[in-house]
């Protein structure tokens, strides 16, 4: 689903990784966890494509992302939901129109789809809020509001960057909820965080891998988490 | 894309573009203007064609004939000339002006009251050429023989400068158009750069959520395309009304002939059209710089 081979990558000078290896099986669940600047957030752009790596493969869905023209790039990217800590919407639309963003670039819209973004709405408890804008909402609205724009073309994988970093814990729990639900009907999820009692709360209720990166190398945390 | 679906556009992809901004106010201010000094310039080389046509038309094919000789020499010239004239082929008519019709040629420098009678004026045949007209130099020399006094003048002398000058006031109407087209481009290219830059963020958040360079380009290209169509419409309207209310006639010169007659009122309709195509090309070439810095 996701293959890192050999990837290098770093900003300037700076080498963050040289040799990181990596795979993640369809329907897996997997935390990434690590310190902060060990290139969790940069792990996840390589993966959705929005940096190229200085050296190696990546590998998604069974494509050479190296090898993908823009336009597939975007086809890509239509089957591959993210959650960006900072939610990245378009502040002049409307909730719902934000969260219809990946359909209404796709292809032309059918009544089907509001209903199923009405619907998304409601499951992320946002269907009060959709005609507001953006700035309007707090950090867990966005959050929550991100994850159903990121899930509304039903991708194969969902990449989410801390996804819980601006909210309470209750919302992190909600939003941890709605993360597991989307696994188990077969999504392959990839969730950056530092928030280690999150990931002991989603291990005792679902199959996930740790993957810690520290020093430009990535390892499988055990037990200890 | 078909012209109608893009000009219809949808109505998701022109709200993804934000309707405000100092970029959509400087589009439609810019193409205004633009549009109105095209009509203008439309309008002046549209008088001086008809100028430099109609001096082409009315002195082509005529001719004078000047006759200054001693008095006692002046008739037996003047009939000489006719007479040669009316062999010459490629004449078609040859006429005496009278003095009536002198003195009114001399009214603009001399008044109309000239006593003519106490000046001794160059007797003037006005000459009607035909077909091809008269072998020039022929008719030349045989008048040299006849009538010595006799000038037979084609007009050439003087006629070809006003021709070239109306034809450099065209060229220059052309290339005046040719630069307002230019400037239009530019200030249309910077300005949805401008808009580009502006909105970079959302151009990458549609890059993230799998929009194609193709999708977000028309999103920008129909809104700046149609911001140029309307400002140059109305820049049009307004630069047609100011040429209608022109006073004078054609007749009277350049500037007065300023203006549209009949189906050249048509013409000006064609500049809204190149500035929304100016503008199309324009915004085009800005967004896919643009899309090539995301990712």
């Amino acid at each position: 689903m996701i293959e890192l081979d050999k990837v290098a990558m770093g900003y300037g000078d700076r080498g963050l990784f040289s040799d990181l290896s990596l795979s993640l099986p369809a329907g897996s669940f997997h935390f990434l966890t690590g310190p902060s600047g060990a290139g969790k957030t940069t792990l996840l752009r390589l993966c959705s494509m929005e940096l190229a790596p200085s050296g190696g493969r990546i590998t998604l869905l069974g494509d050479d992302v190296s090898r993908l023209s823009r336009d597939q790039v975007a086809l890509m990217r239509q089957r591959i939901g993210v959650v960006h800590q900072d939610c990245r919407f378009i502040d002049h639309l409307s909730l719902a129109e934000n969260v219809l963003l990946p359909v209404t670039v796709s292809g032309p819209l059918d009544p089907e789809d509001h209903k199923q973004r009405d619907q998304l709405l409601s499951w992320v408890g946002l269907a009060d809020r959709a005609e507001n804008r953006p700035p309007e909402l707090s950090g867990g609205e966005r959050q929550r509001a991100a994850l159903a724009r990121a899930i509304i073309l039903s991708p194969d994988v969902i990449l989410a960057d801390e996804p819980t970093g601006n909210v309470d814990w209750d919302m992190s729990l909600r939003l941890l909820d709605l993360l597991i639900e989307l696994n188990k009907q077969g999504k392959t999820v990839l969730c950056a965080t530092h928030d280690l009692n999150l990931i002991r709360q989603a291990k005792s209720r679902v199959t996930a891998r740790v993957l810690r990166l520290r020093n430009g190398t990535i390892d499988q945390a055990g037990a200890e988490l | 894309m078909k012209l109608p679906a893009f000009l219809a556009g949808d109505a998701m992809s022109n709200r993804v573009v934000p309707a405000t901004g100092f970029t959509a106010a400087l589009t439609v201010i810019s193409a205004a203007a633009m549009a109105f000094l095209a009509v203008f310039t439309i309008a002046l080389a549209q008088a001086s064609s008809a100028l430099a046509a109609r001096w082409e038309a009315e002195l082509a094919g005529t001719a004078t004939v000047r006759i200054t000789a001693p008095e006692e020499a002046v008739e037996a010239q003047t009939q000489a000339v006719l007479v040669a004239l009316s062999q010459t082929p490629g004449i078609g008519s040859a006429r005496r002006l009278d003095t009536d019709e002198q003195t009114r040629l001399l009214a603009p420098w001399f008044g109309s009251d000239l006593p003519l009678e106490t000046l001794r004026l160059p007797v003037l045949i006005e000459v009607s050429e035909a077909g091809e007209g008269p072998d020039i130099n022929g008719l030349k020399q045989r008048l040299a023989a006849e009538a010595p006094g006799a000038v037979y003048d084609t007009h050439g002398r003087w006629r070809a400068p006003l021709i070239e000058a109306a034809s450099r006031l065209r060229q220059l109407g052309i290339l005046s158009l040719v630069l307002i087209a230019s400037v239009t481009g530019a200030i249309i290219a910077l300005a949805a750069s401008a808009a580009l830059a502006a909105n970079a963020q959302i151009v990458d958040v549609l890059r993230l959520v799998g929009a194609r360079d193709g999708w977000i380009t028309r999103a920008f290209v129909r809104r700046f395309t149609l911001r140029a169509f309307f400002g140059a419409l109305a820049g049009t309207v307004v630069a047609m009304v100011f040429v209608a209310l022109i006073p004078g006639g054609v007749e009277a010169g350049v500037l007065s002939g300023l203006g549209f007659r009949g189906a050249e009122w048509l013409w000006p309709l064609v500049v809204p059209v190149a500035a929304g195509i100016i503008a199309w090309g324009a915004t085009y070439l800005a967004a896919i710089r643009r899309l090539r810095q995301s990712a």
